[in-house]
């Protein structure tokens, strides 16, 4: 094989610098996000395991429900009544974006657009 | 022979179809009751509509400088302050008349109206061109109370309703609207506008939601304007209009404005 000598710790190097994300990370997996639940309630507008993976389906169904439809009002699964509002009612309970929203989302890498326009509660950290 | 695969495709069509159904007829079956409704306080009208009189306006803009509308529409709807005419936000504004009625401004008029501004805001046409203009729905006219909505959702920011509109109801977010909120007069209940999208005034749809008066009509201390439903004879604002002459802007066009001004 003409250059040899080249070749194969070029090879090498290309290979070391192709996997150094693998190798670099091992063994120190990402912590599982903890997002922090409300401490004042129990129960949300849908069971939990419902506003675990369907939370945005929701939202974009209660956006057309009180923009387009002029509802206001959703009842829960204990048929208790909710104010359907991102800024008025989840983030009621939900009172940090950062402890709440941020540790999926940043986990998951998603940058959900709704704080451009819907106001983030202060944190008081 | 045939009739008889006829009568088995028909049948095994209809199985299939009743098959696929089935998750929707379970999910209906398991509703107990709607899962969402509006607020019973909500005020109900069949077409919203407002008188702006200006004989009552112009007594307290001379007095005091009054601007109370305005600041609380802006407040409240985080309506940003921007200087440069050319970006700037308005829900509610003034204006001259001769601009307010370009058809009938003359200048033989009385003074008083010729040189006092008149209160602007979107009339909620009854029917309105910047709906009909918009591709994607993002501005819509309410059907069981005339409110001419925003969407802001689903503004693409391609501003044909701009050019629709006749009355210069509407603003373009140019950039990012909260550089120009000051942080402390900021409204946390209700949202802001992002970049690229259109605004007005929405006759304050999200308090009439919850049976309250829209915010400059509840402002304005001498009671210069008045809101109400413009199909019930009963109404304060019917009950104004036939004692009163009163001014639309730009009828000719065939908007159908709703919002009225006796001077
Ligand atoms: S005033 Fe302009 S923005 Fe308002 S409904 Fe009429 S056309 Fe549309
Ligand atoms: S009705 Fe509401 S949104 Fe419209 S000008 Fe008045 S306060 Fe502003």
């Amino acid at each position: 094989m003409y250059d040899a000598k080249k070749i194969v710790p070029g090879i090498l190097i290309f290979v070391v610098l192709f996997t150094f994300p693998l190798w670099s990370n091992m063994g120190k997996a990402a912590p599982a996000p903890k997002p922090e639940l409300p401490k004042t309630e129990k129960v949300c507008v849908m069971d939990t395991a419902y506003m675990k993976t369907e939370h945005m389906v929701l939202l974009n169904q209660w956006r057309d429900l009180v923009v387009r439809d002029a509802n206001r009002l959703w009842v829960g699964p204990d048929g208790k009544e909710h104010f359907m509002s991102l800024q008025n009612s989840c983030m009621k309970c939900h009172s940090s974006k950062v402890k709440f929203c941020d540790q999926c989302h940043n986990y998951a890498g998603v940058k959900p657009y709704c704080w451009q326009c819907h106001i983030e509660p202060k944190e008081n950290m | 022979m045939e009739k008889d695969r006829r009568e088995f495709l028909k049948i095994g069509g209809i199985s299939v179809l009743g098959l696929s159904a089935l998750p929707v007829f379970q999910a209906l079956a398991q509703e107990k009751g709607p899962r969402y409704k509006p607020d019973p306080k909500a005020l109900k009208g069949a077409q919203w509509a407002m008188i702006v009189d200006m004989k009552k306006c112009w007594e307290q803009q001379d007095k005091r400088q009054c601007r109370d509308c305005i600041l609380a529409c802006h407040k409240i709807h985080n309506v940003p302050d921007i200087p440069d005419q050319k970006r700037e936000i308005k829900w509610i504004w003034l204006e001259e008349y001769k601009h307010a009625f370009p058809d009938q401004a003359h200048e033989y008029a009385p003074e008083k109206v010729k040189e006092n501004p008149f209160m602007l805001l979107c009339n909620h046409c009854s029917n309105p061109p910047c709906v009909r203009v918009c591709p994607t729905k993002a501005t819509f006219k309410r059907k069981p109370d005339g409110i001419v909505m925003m969407d802001f959702h689903r503004c693409i920011g391609c501003r044909y309703c701009m050019a629709g509109c006749p009355y210069g109801a509407r603003s373009f977010n140019w950039g990012d609207p909260r550089p120009y909120l000051k942080p402390e007069d900021i409204n946390m209940t209700y949202p802001t506008r992002r970049k690229g999208v259109v605004e007005k005034c929405t006759f304050c749809y999200e308090r009439i939601d919850e049976g309250l008066q829209p915010a400059c009509v509840e402002a304005c201390k001498v009671k210069a304007l008045i809101f109400g439903d413009i199909t019930n004879p009963n109404s304060e604002v019917r009950k104004i209009l036939s004692g009163h002459y009163s001014l639309r802007r730009k009828i000719e066009l065939g908007t159908g404005p709703n919002v009225y001004y006796l001077i």
